[in-house]
């Protein structure tokens, strides 16, 4: 049985919260007695029915201001695949939110209310997973039993929403007219709408291909931790513990340690203290080389015949997720996977208009959810590669190191 | 399954592994806390393989309510050895003595909220600045929202407005003097996903997880185990039941549950066909108030 992780972009009046409602619901991921404390909160609403979107319901703060206010995680599990929803809540602070849930995310829900159609928060959102480059996207289009179930209304919409995704390079789209109210299309198919040919909700889930959303081509490996026990009989042991970013490493791999860029070869491979013949992307490993060379937290090992990029000086797309301004010159920490260094942002190139993609010239400091082209030098060399490319090792994010908050989101180009 | 695609089991402890390590290497004076439960049990297997052949490199913190149960402690202390641990452990009863705190009272008085208080004091006399902890997101709905690197003020109070975005797989765990943070690697797994893990790895468990026969009273719908920490009345009528343990907790929050599963796949077995959550059946305390979860973590629990 395989994981998927997933988002779901909307607001509550895109029937979110009733979405995953009936999702759990209907996959009887909810317990008696959740159940029991949801028949009670809905009572207290005196509404009748019980009311699914409660079940997303968060913390008393946020009841209290009738607002969602963090990424919420919820699991479920069918019999063919492990399920984890990144629920990221669609209000003002969006991108901050959308980014944190989606940053995992390897399939994103776009919900839209039929009644509708595409408005601007579905670009808003769609522009977030074209950036992220979330591998597969699914456009719920809800509250079908408002528009009677109409066909004319779905294909309207769908061939809407294909500029967009034509525009944005969305690759892996799928289109699932459904009523999450009603539970049309989300576990069972809808008799209500007999001439939708495609899966329901749930079932796509469980069906869609993962196996190449991880890259098994471009080996990238970085040192987390140095394992020396020192003891009497491990005296000699010195083991690189981390995790395979992407790729595949065979015990005998010519490999090149970076920024040092010194070559050596692997002499063994470990997994939980094991000694295995090869290690592959997202394992925990420990790597042996067979040279002796000063390597600490953060270097890179990779394959000599495929390199990643190294350098100092950085064009990147930053989304800006702090409180306080970014301005060029101000100084930051920068942190790629495990490995840290300070960074100035130099120079800001151009505001990406997150409705429209559109490139706006910058007049003023950036400020929260805003996304940028930036350029970045830092202080000590990184080994990167492009986001586009391969973007478990295209991503960091900024750390203000006053406060210690994480203030970015920076996508290597 | 494809050859180099891991199962979700696999996909998880690669996961928590990873957070280990980052601990490890991103703080300074670390501690696992260890309370003798199945989730905290899970943790220790994960450190053992995120370090191997090298030894988990920090502590088992135990903060003692003296309301455990006899065989947990017992667990504890073959495990520490076992996997060559410094075990610590700290009493709430010293606590309550020193501070002057005031025992809670009723039927099943219980030391939980009291917790804090030594866990707080135990952070500040080892200088910890991260604790790791077996929280799960699926628990409960305040621990949904809590990232993986959680940080805590210098009382060790989460404010859930404050969060810092938690991107990808890095996590950022620096802090201020006097902050701490709360680590939670298994946030993502589920109670099922433990169990699982828990028959994959062949690990032990303190007998009580298993079905044995115990004194027990039936309080609202609830077994709890006859000890000398709860008061029983008159109305009520102590029986001898077949029970097992899904939680271990303290003996007066935490029920037993009818069962005759004496064997791990018996128990996985059970919790799979389960209609009740993990906390519904076995919490007494989070019963009290909807938002009883939220409002301890604000006040630094765990």
């Amino acid at each position: 049985m395989d994981l998927l992780r997933f988002i779901t972009a909307g607001s509550v009046d895109d029937g979110k919260s009733t979405l995953i409602g009936r999702l759990l619901y209907d996959s009887k991921s909810i317990l008696a007695d959740q159940l029991e404390a949801l028949e009670k909160s809905t009572k207290n609403k005196e509404n009748g029915e019980i009311d699914l979107a409660l079940l997303t319901d968060g913390l008393r703060s946020e009841r209290e201001q009738g607002i969602t206010i963090d990424v919420a995680y919820r699991y479920f599990t069918t019999p063919k695949r492990k399920f984890i929803i990144a629920d990221a809540p669609g209000h003002v602070q969006y991108t901050r939110n959308m980014i944190t849930g989606a940053s995992n995310a390897s399939l994103i829900i776009v919900l839209i209310d039929a009644r509708q159609g595409v408005v601007e928060q579905t670009r808003r959102h769609s522009i977030i997973a074209s950036l992220l480059q979330i591998p597969h996207v699914v456009v719920a289009i809800n509250k079908m039993d408002l528009v009677d179930f109409s066909q004319d209304i779905y294909n309207n919409i769908v061939i809407e929403y294909s500029k967009v995704a034509a525009q944005l390079g969305l690759k892996d789209v799928t289109y699932i007219p459904m009523s999450a109210l009603q539970g049309d299309n989300i576990v069972e198919k809808s008799v209500a709408m007999p001439w939708y040919e495609g899966k329901a909700l749930l079932n796509f889930l469980e069906e869609v291909e993962l196996a190449n959303d991880i890259n098994l081509t471009d080996a990238r490996f970085q040192v987390q931790y140095v394992i020396r026990p020192q003891t009497e009989n491990l005296h000699d042991y010195r083991g690189y513990a981390g995790k395979i970013i992407s790729g595949i490493y065979k015990k005998g791999d010519i490999v090149t340690v970076l920024p040092q860029q010194i070559e050596t070869t692997i002499s063994k491979l470990e997994i939980a203290g094991l000694e295995v013949a090869e290690v592959f992307a997202p394992q925990s490993v420990v790597i042996h080389l067979a040279d002796d060379i000063d390597i600490s937290r953060g270097d890179s090992i990779v394959k000599s015949d495929n390199l990643p990029a190294t350098g100092n000086e950085l064009e990147v797309l930053l989304c800006w997720l702090g409180d306080k301004p970014l301005q060029p010159g101000n100084k930051y920490l920068l942190q790629h996977n495990s490995r840290s260094v300070r960074a100035v942002v130099k120079e800001i190139a151009y505001k990406l208009d997150v409705n429209t993609l559109q490139q706006q010239e910058v007049n003023e400091a950036i400020k929260l959810n805003e996304v940028v082209k930036a350029s970045i030098k830092t202080a000590a060399p990184l080994v990167f590669d492009k986001y586009d490319a391969l973007n478990v090792n295209g991503s960091a994010i900024l750390i203000d190191e006053t406060s210690n908050s994480t203030v970015a989101a920076v996508l290597f180009n | 399954m494809h050859a180099h695609q891991l199962d979700y089991l696999q996909q998880l402890e690669a996961e928590s592994i990873h957070i280990f390590r980052e601990v490890a290497a991103q703080f300074e004076r670390p501690a696992l806390l260890f309370s003798g439960g199945k989730d905290s049990i899970t943790l220790v297997q994960l450190a053992k393989k995120a370090f191997a052949p090298g030894k988990i490199p920090f502590p088992l913190v135990h903060i003692d309510t003296g309301h455990n149960f006899p065989e947990a402690l017992a667990y504890r202390d073959w495990l520490a050895n076992e996997v060559g641990a410094t075990l610590i452990v700290r009493k709430v009863e010293d606590t309550i003595k020193q501070r002057n705190l005031t025992e809670p009272k009723g039927k099943f008085a219980s030391r939980n909220w009291l917790q804090t208080y030594t866990l707080l004091d135990t952070i500040e006399e080892f200088k910890l600045d991260a604790c790791i902890g077996g929280a799960r997101r699926d628990e409960e709905k305040a621990r949904a929202k809590e990232r993986i690197f959680s940080v805590r003020d210098d009382f060790g109070q989460w404010d859930p407005k404050l969060q810092r975005p938690e991107l990808w797989n890095i996590y950022n765990g620096r802090i201020h003097k006097g902050e701490n943070v709360r680590v939670f690697p298994i946030s993502n797994w589920t109670e099922l996903d433990v169990w699982n893990y828990i028959k994959t790895e062949e690990i032990s468990l303190p007998s009580i997880y298993f079905s044995h026969n115990r004194e027990v009273i039936e309080h609202e719908g609830q077994l709890i185990a006859v000890s000398p920490f709860i008061t029983i009345d008159e109305n009520d009528t102590v029986l001898t039941k077949r029970v097992r343990y899904r939680t271990v907790g303290d003996m007066t929050c935490t029920a037993a549950v009818e069962s005759t599963a004496a064997t791990l796949d018996e128990v996985v077995n059970e919790i799979k066909a389960t209609r009740i959550s993990e906390r519904g059946e076995t919490r007494i305390d989070d019963k009290v108030t909807e938002a009883a979860m939220e409002d301890r973590k604000k006040n630094g629990y765990f």
